[in-house]
């Protein structure tokens, strides 16, 4: 399982980035993050806004800080 | 950090500490002038303003709907409505500098087009809360006001032109994701009256004392602490009745301000740093949101503090205080740079501002330190107007998304806009 965040780099991403980590080691699946910080990869996502949370290629959540519970649903 | 950066920082600290002449007096002046400056910074600007305004950009962040905003920009928008929307929109949207850019790109490919993008990348650095506050205390409010209302006016001007311009090139429009918006928890007026106290509560803590002793600026001045406090209670209400916080701990805190206000009435700093203080526990210990909000206005004041503090140091040690000489920039080729209210004044003051990079809020000592060493108010308006809204880091991610042609054409406008709004604003304030 593929889990890209979509964003340039400020705090919020990072923030995203360690709830999407300890949610999936939290679920027990193998996966791989990636982070997605070129403006111009994000918009063929086409997300407007950052940070975005990705999953295979899929846009899941838009603009926010998911809770590390909220992205385990997601998984 | 990766080890090669920090080799780079310690080689340069050597080969700073072995050369710098610390024995030359004027390198001396200016070193002991930066620190006079962050003790003006310090003592006058910390407390009253800037934590309020970090509390008030937090909020922002986390309460204001994104999402609603981002409706009037997308795809589908009324062309009309988009453009005030970018114009004003950075207030809520661009409280951090990072986030301008990837909507400024997704507005221009995916949604309203160029016109309004280059709007809301002109307007978004520029009026976010922060930036106006710190620039209304600092600098005097004429300032301040000229920056808002500059801001927003020449967004829609900018706009406007980059559309007219280019109105041939309008790409195809590609399929977006549009944020969810989740059910709002409360009525509009609701968070409007909660942002309100909080705004109350920073503009009368920072009145001004006026100059004569009497009129309705000086009532207000007098009575100031009293407005202060009941706009604190008016925050106290709202934080409780809508936000879920825990009633015990604010009324606790309530009443401590108010026994330290009556045992110390002469340490207004005091009461008012006991209020913070009290607001942080309580929005620690209560609902969700609260401690959202906490943690949102903690890292805004994380990421933007310490870049605040090198520009106050920066900023003294090369300029100096302002109405002395002491920084190693002599005030002589600053006043005869950018002094007065001439064309070339302003002109290089907005070509300066738009290629050099101002973090977060630095423009706003620079800009003090610059205006004390004898630059014009038109030259500095024109240099506030130009400078968060582009730097040369900037214009390359610009470049990237809009193409060279482009890119040209928009900093063009900037430069030419800034240099005309700074010459009006010297000449009014002549």
């Amino acid at each position: 399982m593929k889990i890209q965040i979509l964003g340039t780099g400020c705090a919020k991403c990072i923030k995203l980035t360690e709830n999407a980590e300890a949610a999936a080691k939290e679920a027990g699946i193998e996966f791989e993050i990636e982070k997605v910080t070129d403006i111009n990869k994000i918009m063929d996502f086409g997300v407007m806004m950052t940070p975005s949370l990705a999953i295979d290629g899929q846009v899941k959540s838009v603009g926010k800080i998911l809770s590390v519970e909220e992205i385990k649903k997601l998984l | 950090m990766k080890d090669w950066h920090k080799i780079l920082i310690l080689i340069s600290a050597f080969i700073g500490a072995y050369f710098i002449p610390f024995d030359s007096i004027n390198v001396q002046k200016a070193i002991l002038e930066s620190f006079y400056m962050l003790q003006d910074y310090a003592q006058k600007h910390v407390l009253l303003c800037l934590v309020p305004a970090f509390f008030i950009a937090g909020a922002i962040s986390v309460f204001v709907s994104q999402a609603a905003v981002m409706k009037y920009l997308g795809p589908a928008a009324n062309k009309c409505l988009s453009y005030s929307v970018a114009s004003v929109s950075g207030t809520v949207l661009a409280v951090c500098s990072c986030t301008v850019l990837p909507l400024f790109a997704g507005i221009y490919r995916m949604g309203a087009g160029i016109g309004p993008a280059s709007a809301f990348l002109y307007s978004g650095p520029a009026i976010n809360v922060l930036a106006i506050v710190l620039s209304a205390k600092v600098l005097g409010w004429q300032i301040g006001l000229a920056r808002a209302i500059g801001a927003v006016a020449f967004a829609y001007v900018i706009g406007l032109l980059m559309a007219v311009t280019f109105r041939q090139e309008e790409k195809e429009k590609q399929a977006v994701v549009m944020p969810s918006g989740d059910e709002p928890k409360r009525k509009l007026w609701q968070d409007t009256v909660y942002m309100a106290s909080m705004v109350g509560i920073l503009v009368f803590a920072n009145w001004g004392k006026p100059m004569e002793a009497e009129g309705i600026w000086y009532a207000i001045y007098a009575t100031k602490w009293y407005v202060t406090g009941l706009f604190g209670l008016l925050f106290g209400y709202t934080i409780v009745r809508w936000f879920e916080a825990k009633l015990v701990p604010t009324v606790i805190t309530g009443v401590v301000v108010l026994l330290l206000a009556l045992v110390f009435p002469r340490w207004p700093l005091l009461v008012f740093a006991a209020g913070i203080a009290g607001v942080v526990w309580v929005t620690k210990t209560s609902s969700e949101e609260t401690k959202s909000w906490i943690d949102s206005t903690w890292s805004y004041t994380l990421m933007i503090a310490p870049l605040l503090l090198g520009g106050v140091l920066v900023a003294g040690f090369l300029l100096g205080m302002p109405g002395t000489d002491n920084g190693i920039i002599p005030s002589g080729w600053i006043a005869a740079l950018v002094g007065g209210n001439s064309f070339f004044a302003n002109f290089f003051a907005s070509v300066v501002g738009a290629f050099m990079y101002f973090a977060t809020l630095t423009e706003v000592p620079i800009v003090q330190g610059l205006l004390g060493s004898g630059m014009g108010k038109g030259p500095a308006l024109a240099l506030l107007l130009a400078g968060p809204a582009l730097s040369l880091p900037s214009m390359l991610v610009i470049r990237s998304i809009l193409g060279t042609k482009k890119t040209i054409v928009f900093i063009s406008y900037v430069i030419l806009l800034s240099t005309v709004a700074g010459m009006l604003f010297g000449w009014m304030t002549e």
